[in-house]
């Protein structure tokens, strides 16, 4: 399973850059919901996000999920290309496959190290 | 090797299908009718040229070909009465055919929903009838019989609790809890009738976590929506006590019946604390399903939401008259009086704070009359039996497979369990690979990858209708398919071989969503 270190996780299975703001699905999520054919952005460019806000929605041939935010603040960009091939969250789900963008104001004090998403995933399977 | 097809309706299929029917439009042959009209002996009338569509693509077809085209079709089908079914939460229980003939009765399939009730008193009487054992089972206080399906029964009995916090003035009750094990449906609902949805997590035992059920129980909370037993088949086994949380709280509890089949004549969902529920009548109590459907979805409700049912509900407008009346008989040589009584007048009534009607007239009637049949042969205790039949196939099953398949949560179950797809020496290996390789054995798949919290879930529930060698029978199928995969899991991988089409390319599917022969633009230029 790939968990890159320079990102945070959440218990949802979200993952945060903290440099750049960008969210997304992770490789465990991609994995658990298998094929992805639908995704959907709940939220626009500009939109004031909280924590725990639904900031999108995916939907594989198994199941749907929302998607919910780390961090508060901004959103500064939404990943229009996942409207026409939602598949690019399997294959590349920390690069081509992120949801949306944030200018972050504050981040989750849940959020766990990459050493510590890893343990969690271990202990759930 | 490219071995795909390409349809003319545009589905793609990974292998070739073994048995190829053309669509109607394929089988069309120019001048070819079903019936043969005599030629008119007065003047034709030509039809004005702004009414004709010279483009309609409408098929030309003799009779017989029309009937052997759908039948060969319908042979395609897997259905409850081709073979054992037990596609879990759905209680896919064989359907007597005496269903069947009483909807069917003339008196019951030519009525008309505006007659006058004084000529509707049959129908009036058996929905009545119905109404009363529905709240008998249950033992509920009023029950409306409008809603058309289990979520259309979510829905009212939503807009009930709604109303209900409405009517105190208690509106800042917006929010519903939901198990993590829930049906989609219950927070879809909630969500529809604005109410914010809160997730409690199941514990250990797949019980409903009563401390995260007690930090969310506050003066927000507008409900719960719980299905008993649960969608892991199990019977919550703090129920009362999650009742008596959300009701110290405030809060109303919302019983889904999805899983009724595993409580009759055993155990009342009002007094274990529910306030509302809906039945699934086409799960529980016998009438067809899906495709084969309409739906039905009775909501009961306690005495203090009775006023906000939907409106109408059957009643006794009228009691009656014991006073004796005499009929002349118009016979002088006959002296003997015929006595007769009033019967009473049954009717339809508006609940004084309804909210509404939910469905045009009263619901699905013809499904309201099969399920009536259904708990008329039956019977109290032949209720009972159905239950404990029920739960006893499904252990029986759960007894034989649980060495074989992982059983996460394996305690006694009700009416269906849940157990693992997978394997940790056969990783190649998901849910819906044993699923498609059932079909070669003859068997419907059981529900795959629901509840969300069990990992490539397989849910079996075998229903009380099947026997011994059935439920053998299916038990062997599934300890085959388990030694296969891990000896050849390419049987799995290439399941299923025996149907007539191959495995289906799912993920085309749910994308490419085109459903008919044309797309609307070529339509235009044809």
């Amino acid at each position: 399973m790939n968990i890159p270190t320079t990102l945070k996780y959440t218990k949802s299975d979200e993952w945060l850059d903290p440099k750049t703001g960008k969210m997304g699905l992770t490789d465990y999520a991609q994995d658990q919901l298998s094929d992805i054919v639908f995704a959907e952005a709940l939220v626009d460019v500009d939109d004031d996000i909280e924590i725990g806000d639904g900031i999108s929605e995916v939907e594989s041939v198994k199941a749907s999920a929302e998607v919910y935010a780390s961090a508060s603040g901004t959103i500064t960009a939404v990943n229009e290309d996942l409207g026409d091939t939602p598949e690019v969250i399997n294959s590349d789900p920390y690069g081509a496959g992120w949801l949306v963008q944030v200018e972050i104001s504050e981040e989750s004090d849940e959020l766990m190290d990459a050493a510590a998403y890893e343990k969690y995933c271990e202990n759930r399977d | 090797m490219d071995t795909s097809t390409k349809l003319s309706t545009g589905l793609q299929l990974d292998s070739a299908p073994k048995i190829v029917e053309p669509t109607v439009y394929e089988l069309s042959a120019p001048g070819r009718v079903g019936v043969g009209f005599p030629d008119p002996d007065v003047p034709l009338a030509d039809l004005p040229d702004s009414l004709l569509r010279a483009e309609l693509p409408l098929p030309e077809l003799s009779e017989a070909d029309v009937i052997r085209h759908f039948v060969k079709l319908s042979t395609f089908n897997y259905s409850v009465d081709s073979g054992f079914y037990p596609l879990g939460s759905c209680t896919m229980k064989y359907n007597p055919k005496v269903n069947e003939d009483m909807a069917r009765l003339p008196g019951f399939a030519n009525v008309h929903p505006l007659q006058p009730i004084e000529t509707t008193q049959g129908a009036l009487v058996l929905m009545y009838q119905l109404q009363e054992w529905l709240k008998e089972i249950s033992g509920f206080d009023a029950l409306t019989l409008q809603p058309a399906a289990g979520a259309h029964g979510e829905f009212t009995g939503t807009l009930i609790m709604r109303a209900y916090h409405e009517d105190r003035k208690d509106t800042k009750r917006v929010k519903m809890l939901v198990p993590d094990s829930s049906h989609g449906t219950n927070p879809a609902t909630s969500a529809m009738v604005g109410l914010k949805v809160v997730q409690i997590p199941s514990d250990e035992r797949g019980n409903v976590d009563l401390d995260a059920l007690r930090a969310e129980a506050d003066d927000t909370l507008a409900g719960m929506m719980l299905t008993n037993p649960n969608t892991l088949g199990l019977f919550d086994e703090n129920v009362e006590e999650i009742c008596q949380i959300v009701h110290d709280a405030g809060g109303l509890m919302y019983g889904d019946g999805a899983n009724m089949n595993a409580m009759l004549g055993i155990t009342k969902m009002a007094d274990l604390g529910f306030d509302v529920m809906h039945y699934n009548l086409h799960k529980t109590f016998s009438t067809p399903h899906g495709g084969g459907g309409p739906g039905s979805g009775p909501v009961g409700v306690v005495a203090k939401l009775a006023d906000f049912l939907p409106a109408p509900i059957v009643a006794v407008v009228d009691e009656g008259h014991e006073e004796t009346f005499y009929v002349e008989t118009g016979d002088e040589d006959d002296h003997h009086h015929h006595e007769d009584e009033l019967p009473p007048l049954y009717g339809l009534v508006d609940p004084s704070k309804t909210i509404g009607r939910v469905k045009a007239f009263h619901g699905h009637f013809g499904i309201l009359v099969r399920a009536f049949t259904y708990i008329a042969m039956h019977g109290a205790d032949g209720l009972k039996d159905v239950s404990e039949y029920a739960v006893l196939n499904a252990n029986y099953i759960l007894a034989k497979l649980r060495d074989t398949y992982h059983v996460p949560y394996d305690r006694i179950c009700m009416h269906e369990f849940v157990a693992e797809g997978r394997w940790k020496d056969a990783p190649d290996v998901h849910a819906l690979d044993i699923a498609k390789r059932l079909m070669d054995y003859g068997f419907h798949p059981p529900t795959n990858y629901f509840p969300l919290i069990v990992h490539e879930a397989l849910m079996i529930e075998p229903t009380e209708t099947e026997n011994k060698n059935t439920l053998d029978s299916f038990i062997d199928a599934m300890l085959k398919i388990a030694k296969e995969a891990h000896e050849e899991p390419e049987l799995l991988h290439e399941a299923p071989q025996n149907t007539p089409f191959g495995r289906l390319d799912e993920v085309k599917a749910a994308k490419d969503l085109i459903l008919c022969c044309w797309l609307p633009e070529d339509y235009d230029n044809q």
